[in-house]
């Protein structure tokens, strides 16, 4: 998961590459030429986590892989989490969470959206810095599966890449 | 002024020459909290100690913290709301005192229970503001955040009625921790500092979180002292600096030289204090060893830096953030009310910031030369002050390229410098 205080998934430099490692100035005008999707991605931040950039940075990447995307910012409440994803069926559902409470506040927050019905099918990911000491445990991981997430991004550079292989294996098309 | 409390600290340390540094600290256990904070005493360099409280305390999510300390699980940070009386009183005693005075850090829109609390155990300093600890942090809307924070500074000001000197410092030269322009930051942080004065402190910090250029953060926080003169009589002001707080560097050698530089800016513009980061930073939340670390390593080269004189005339910086204040000062007497107005109309607006009661028009770039600048002014009054660029549309490559870039430049020079080694414990 892309997060502000990660190694940036591209190459280094002091000129800034897109994700897929073309060079560009960093102010450059860029004219992305992506389909849209018709679908739509919630980005929530964690319950108790106030940082916001890297839902600023998800936000921007989705929208430039096609999604529409409803960036419900920092210190999401549980109930509206559950509320916009009622009134949005997104075809994903991403929390992002830096603040080392990642691990608590998503189990709640996943526990919450899977007690609903309509949103027990949805697919819903966490990643970002989840404890405080670091990378997470197996049990930790598996347990944040247990509770209802398709997947789990761990804090390692590998993150932005496989997170973009799942958003490519999306259907192209609203999910009811 | 009175003596005694964090600002006569500051204040008497900066006579004597030297620069206070302070960690970013903050435990849920007791037992791990006092070593904290008698390790931070023991280091070498002028310190004062901090109280970093957890994110649920923050939020006001008192079932979770309470919660957590009930099963033992660590939090990051200490839940001082939650912890009974006696152990926040013998987590402190025989530490906190006129010769070591500890300062409560939270980033809470919502504050009164916490200035409750603290005033409880008898500490006297902590930090924030209704606009830098709601806007980037949270969904309570600014309205509040304002009547919030008026009412607690109201009751942390009656420190004076017992012959104590409460102390605030804004967050304000924080907000977002990167990528919005400096004279924004000396704005808001200058804004704070007048709206805790008109709400009875006399005991003042401002503050100013070093960028991504050394120029221009020397007219940021030049900008911001005489900001403050004007605007501050008859207080005990001082302007803390804080190390980077954004992507930070992840070799050791980046990140200390990061430091480092912090540390001479806030010495050479004769600033008071410096809030440091440590090598831990980029990876997981720091060790009180790792904290000792960073504060001695900028204690030592803030006593080797020499000081520059103030350039004199108006810098660009200075000339952006006056004419920012004034704005929104001659929208309204009271500074909290103006606060409210300049948002509603975009006088004040906080590039990337997601909540709703900022309008987001305006936007920032780095220049070829690192320094950060305006893309789009959206309608901050500073038509004539700014050159008007074209706005342009940045890409997430673009955004997380210039989120990286102190981290890219500092630790490639860290590389070009000399293999590192790979900091343990944390996720590379």
């Amino acid at each position: 998961m892309p997060l502000p205080d990660e190694p940036a998934p591209v190459e280094r430099g002091e000129t800034v590459p897109d994700e897929r490692g073309g060079s560009g100035a960093a102010v450059a005008r860029k004219a992305p030429a992506v389909a849209k999707r018709d679908a739509t991605v919630i980005v929530a931040g964690g319950t108790s986590d106030s940082h916001t950039w890297n839902l600023v940075f998800l936000q921007l990447l989705l929208e430039e892989l096609g999604f529409d995307v409803v960036n419900l910012g920092p210190c999401v409440p549980t109930e509206l989490l559950v509320r916009e994803s009622l009134a949005h069926r997104p075809a994903l559902l991403v929390v992002s969470s830096v603040n080392g409470h990642g691990y608590q506040d998503g189990i709640r927050m996943i526990g919450k959206v899977r007690e609903r019905a309509e949103l027990r099918a949805v697919p819903a990911v966490i990643g970002g810095k989840l404890g405080i000491e670091g990378a997470q445990s197996a049990e930790q991981l598996a347990e944040l599966i247990a509770a209802g997430y398709d997947a789990v991004f761990d804090d390692g550079a590998e993150g932005i890449a496989s997170f973009q292989r799942l958003l490519d294996s999306l259907p192209q098309r609203v999910l009811t | 002024m009175s003596g005694g409390g964090f600002g006569s600290y500051v204040r008497r340390a900066h006579l004597a020459g030297d620069l206070v540094v302070q960690p970013r600290m903050g435990m849920s256990d007791p037992a791990l909290m006092r070593a904290g904070l008698l390790a931070t005493k023991a280091a070498a360099g002028r310190t004062v100690g901090t109280v970093t409280l957890d994110s649920y305390t923050r939020v006001n999510d008192l079932e979770s913290a309470g919660l957590a300390l009930l099963e033992g699980v660590p939090l990051n940070g200490y839940p001082i709301v939650s912890h009974d009386l006696e152990t926040t009183r013998r987590v402190l005693d025989g530490i906190h005192g006129p010769d070591f005075p500890v300062q409560v850090r939270h980033g809470s829109a919502a504050p009164l229970d916490i200035f409750r609390a603290l005033l409880r155990v008898g500490l006297d300093a902590s930090e924030g503001g209704p606009v830098s600890y709601c806007l980037p942090y949270g969904r309570i809307p600014l309205r509040e955040s304002v009547r919030n924070w008026s009412r607690s500074c109201e009751l942390f000001s009656r420190l004076r009625e017992l012959g104590r000197e409460p102390h605030l410092e804004t967050f304000g030269g924080c907000m977002l921790g990167q990528l919005c322009p400096p004279s924004q930051l000396v704005a808001i942080s200058a804004l704070e500092a007048l709206f805790f004065h008109q709400h009875g402190l006399r005991s003042i910090s401002a503050s100013y979180a070093q960028q991504t250029h050394r120029e221009q953060d020397l007219e940021a926080v030049f900008a911001l002292r005489r900001l403050c003169a004007e605007l501050l009589p008859g207080t005990d002001w001082h302007v803390v600096v804080y190390a980077y707080m954004g992507v930070y560097p992840t070799t050791p050698h980046g990140a200390l030289a990061l430091l480092g530089e912090a540390a001479e800016l806030a010495a050479a513009t004769g600033s008071e204090r410096l809030i440091v980061k440590t090598v831990a930073e980029s990876v997981r939340i720091p060790t009180v060893a790792e904290n000792v670390a960073a504060l001695e390593h900028a204690a030592a080269r803030a006593a080797r830096t020499e000081r520059v004189a103030d350039g004199g005339g108006d810098s660009q910086t200075y000339a952006e953030a006056a004419a920012l204040v004034s704005a929104v000062l001659n929208l309204d007497p009271d500074v909290g009310r103006a606060m409210l107005l300049a948002f509603q109309r975009g006088y004040l607006d906080i590039p990337y910031c997601l909540h709703p009661d900022n309008q987001g028009r305006t936007r920032s770039y780095l220049d070829g030369e690192g320094r950060l600048r305006w893309a789009d002014i959206g309608r901050l009054p500073l038509a004539g002050v700014v050159e008007a660029g074209e706005s342009r549309t940045v890409s997430s490559g673009e955004l997380l390229g210039a989120l990286s870039h102190i981290r890219w430049k500092y630790d490639d020079g860290a590389i070009a410098a000399g293999p590192g080694h790979a900091l343990a414990g944390g996720a590379a």
